[in-house]
C-alpha cells in the first residue's frame, strides 16, 4: 500500500512549492532551479517505465534536464537562511513549550525505526501495509509528515507554516541539495565508461605482486583513493576486488576472502570520510548545519579516518594472512 | 585499453581544486568521461537522466525540513540548549561519546535511517554540543561554533558508516558477498559482517578519544582566559 514512490511525489511536490514560492518572489534562477528539479522527481516513475519498456526519449530529456539545473546552480546565490522571528520571541516559547518540543523532534527517529522493525508484519485486509523496496525510508517519509502534525499540535501553528519554514531551509541549503544524486549518476557514468577498469590496469603495471605487503598496501590505498574519487566505496570494491584483491592477494598470496572484503570495504569507507564526493555525509551536513567552511565536516572528520584507515591496515595485515 | 576517459577524474581534481561550483563539475565530468567512451550523445543524455532519477531516494531528508523548521520556528534549539546547560554532569564528551555509541549500535542493527544529519544532528545533537561547550567556555566564537557543529557531524558520520557493516542484511555486506558468488567463493554474510567488528571498535575507541582530546582543549582554554582576567 505505501510504496516508497509516494514519497518521491511528496518531495516532488515540496520541491515544486518552493520553487513556486521563489517565483511569487521574483527570485527566477531560484525558481527555475527548484521548479526543474521538482518536475524530474515528479516524472522519475514514468522516466524509468519508459526506460524499461524500451523507449529512451523521457530518459534523455531527463538528461538534459540534468544538465539544465548544472547551468543554473552557479547562478543561485546562498542565502544564509533568514530567521523570521525575534530569538527573544523564540526563547520565550521554548520557555512555554518546554520538553513537549521534544516529541515531534523524537518522532521522526521513533517512527521510522517502528516501521523498519514492524513493517514487514503489518497488514490491512490481507495487503502489506509497506512494500518491501526501501521500506526503512518510506517509514522516515511516513515519520515526516506525523512529526510536521505533531509539531503543528505542540506549537500550536497551522501545519503549512512548517512547510513554508522548510522551504526556507531548503533554499538556504540550495544547489548542495543535489550534489549527492548527481555524483550518484556520475558514479554510474564512470563505471559505464570504464574509468575503474583504467585505474585498475595501472596501478597493475607498477605493482611489485611478489611482496604480499605490498598487494596489501596498495589494495587499502587504492580502496581510499577510488572512494575518494568516486564518493562511494561501493562503486571502488569491485574495481580494487577485480584487479587486485582477487588475483593477487587471495589467489596468489592466499589471503582470506571474508577478512579481505570485509576490512577491505572498510578501508574504502574511511575515504568517504575524506572526500568532498560522498556530498551526502559531508556537504550537505555543512549546509544543513550553516557552516561558513562547506569543507568543514571533512576537516573535523580528517584526523579520525586517518587514524582508523591506519588501526584498519595493521588489523588487516595481521589476520587476512592467517 | 582505453585510457581517454580518465580525464573525467582529472576535470573533478581540477574543478574542485579551483572551488568552481561542483554541480557542474561534475555534470561536465560525467559528459567527459562518457563522449569519450565513445557513447553518443543521446545515450551519455540518457544513461546521465536515468541514473539520476534511479537515487531519488538520496534527497528523502528533505521530507524533515517542514517539521523541523516548525519546530525551529518554536524553539526547538533555544529549549534544547537551555536544558543542557541545566543538565548536571552532562559534559560535551559524554554528550557526544554517548551519542556516537548509540549511532553505531543503531546502525549494527541495521537501523541507519533513523538518526543522520538531518533527522538528529541539526535540530537535537548540534545546539545540545553548543550548550555543552558553553557550559566550559561562556563565550564561544563562531569559528567555535562551526567547528563544534562539524564536530557534531562527523562523530554521526563515523558512528553510522562503522557500525552499518557489522549488519548482516546491510548493502556494503552483500555487495561483498555478490562480489565472491559471481566469482565462485561462497561466504555467509555473517562471516563477513563479524570482521567488521574489530575496526568498529577501533573507530568508536579513536572518535571518543579526539572528542575528550577536543573538551580537553575547550577546557584548556578557559583555564587560561581565567587565569588572564584574575591576573
Amino acid at each position: 500500500m505505501l510504496r516508497i514512490e509516494y514519497a518521491y511525489w511528496l518531495i516532488a511536490a515540496f520541491l515544486l512549492y518552493t520553487g513556486l514560492r521563489n517565483l511569487r518572489e521574483r527570485r527566477g534562477w531560484h525558481a527555475a532551479f527548484w521548479l526543474v528539479l521538482g518536475t524530474l522527481f515528479g516524472a522519475g516513475d514514468y522516466i524509468l517505465a519508459q526506460q524499461a519498456a524500451g523507449h529512451a526519449l523521457p530518459s534523455e530529456f531527463a538528461g538534459a534536464g540534468v544538465i539544465t539545473l548544472a547551468l543554473l546552480a552557479p547562478r543561485l546565490h546562498r542565502t544564509p537562511h533568514v530567521e523570521t522571528d525575534t530569538s527573544e520571541r523564540r526563547l520565550q516559547s521554548a520557555i512555554r513549550l518546554g520538553h513537549r518540543l521534544f516529541v515531534p523532534a523524537l518522532l521522526i527517529p521513533l517512527v521510522t525505526l517502528l516501521v523498519a522493525v514492524l513493517g514487514a508484519h503489518l497488514f490491512i485486509a490481507g495487503h502489506a501495509v509497506f512494500t518491501a523496496p526501501q521500506m526503512t525510508l518510506t517509514g522516515l517519509a511516513l515519520a515526516c509528515i506525523v512529526a510536521l502534525f505533531a509539531a503543528s499540535r505542540v506549537a500550536r501553528t497551522p501545519w503549512h507554516a512548517g512547510v513554508a519554514e522548510g522551504r526556507r531551509l531548503l533554499d538556504a541549503i540550495g544547489w548542495a541539495a543535489l550534489l549527492p544524486l548527481l555524483l550518484a549518476s556520475l558514479g554510474e557514468v564512470f563505471t559505464q565508461s570504464g574509468v575503474g577498469t583504467a585505474i585498475a590496469a595501472l596501478a597493475g603495471t607498477f605493482l611489485p605482486t611478489g611482496s604480499a605487503l605490498a598487494c596489501l598496501l596498495t589494495f587499502a590505498l587504492g580502496m581510499v583513493l577510488f572512494t575518494v574519487i568516486m564518493g562511494n566505496a561501493f562503486a571502488a570494491f569491485p574495481v580494487m576486488m577485480a584487479g587486485i584483491g582477487l588475483p593477487l592477494l587471495i589467489q596468489q598470496h592466499g589471503a582470506h576472502p571474508a577478512i579481505l572484503g570485509s576490512m577491505g570495504m572498510l578501508c574504502g569507507y574511511c575515504g568517504t570520510l575524506l572526500t568532498p564526493m560522498a556530498a551526502d555525509f559531508n556537504l550537505v551536513p555543512a549546509a544543513l548545519l550553516e557552516l561558513r567552511n562547506p569543507y568543514g565536516v571533512i576537516r573535523a572528520q580528517v584526523w579520525s579516518a586517518l587514524m582508523i584507515f591506519a588501526t584498519n591496515v595493521v588489523l588487516m595485515w595481521l589476520f587476512v594472512f592467517r | 585499453m582505453n585510457y581517454w576517459p580518465l580525464l573525467g577524474v582529472a576535470v573533478i581534481i581540477v574543478g574542485f581544486a579551483l572551488r568552481f561550483n561542483p554541480v557542474p563539475v561534475v555534470v561536465t565530468a560525467a559528459l567527459t568521461s562518457g563522449l569519450l567512451a565513445g557513447f553518443h550523445v543521446p545515450a551519455l543524455l540518457a544513461l546521465l537522466g536515468k541514473s539520476f532519477v534511479s537515487s531519488r531516494m538520496l534527497l528523502i531528508f528533505v521530507l524533515t525540513l517542514p517539521a523541523i523548521g516548525l519546530l525551529e520556528h518554536a524553539g526547538l534549539r533555544e529549549h534544547a540548549q537551555r536544558w543542557m546547560a541545566r543538565l548536571q554532569g552532562m559534559t560535551l564528551a559524554r554528550l557526544l561519546i554517548g551519542y556516537l555509541l548509540l549511532r553505531q549500535l543503531l546502525a549494527m542493527l541495521g537501523l541507519t535511517g533513523v538518526a543522520g544529519p538531518a533527522q538528529t544532528v541539526r535540530p537535537l545533537l548540534a545546539p545540545m554540543s553548543e550548550a555543552a561547550a558553553e557550559k566550559i567556555l561562556p563565550e564561544l566564537t563562531d569559528d567555535d561554533r562551526d567547528q563544534l557543529r562539524a564536530v557534531a557531524a562527523a562523530t554521526d558520520n563515523v558512528g553510522r558508516f562503522f557500525g552499518e557493516d557489522v549488519f548482516v542484511a546491510v548493502g556494503g555486506v552483500l555487495l561483498i558477498q555478490a562480489f565472491y558468488t559471481q566469482h565462485g567463493i561462497e561466504l555467509t554474510p555473517l562471516s563477513i559482517a563479524l570482521w567488521a567488528l574489530p575496526t568498529a571498535i577501533a573507530a568508536f575507541v579513536i572518535q571518543s578519544v579526539r572528542i575528550w582530546l577536543y573538551q580537553r582543549r575547550l577546557q584548556r582554554r578557559a583555564a587560561y582566559d581565567q587565569d588572564t582576567s584574575a591576573s
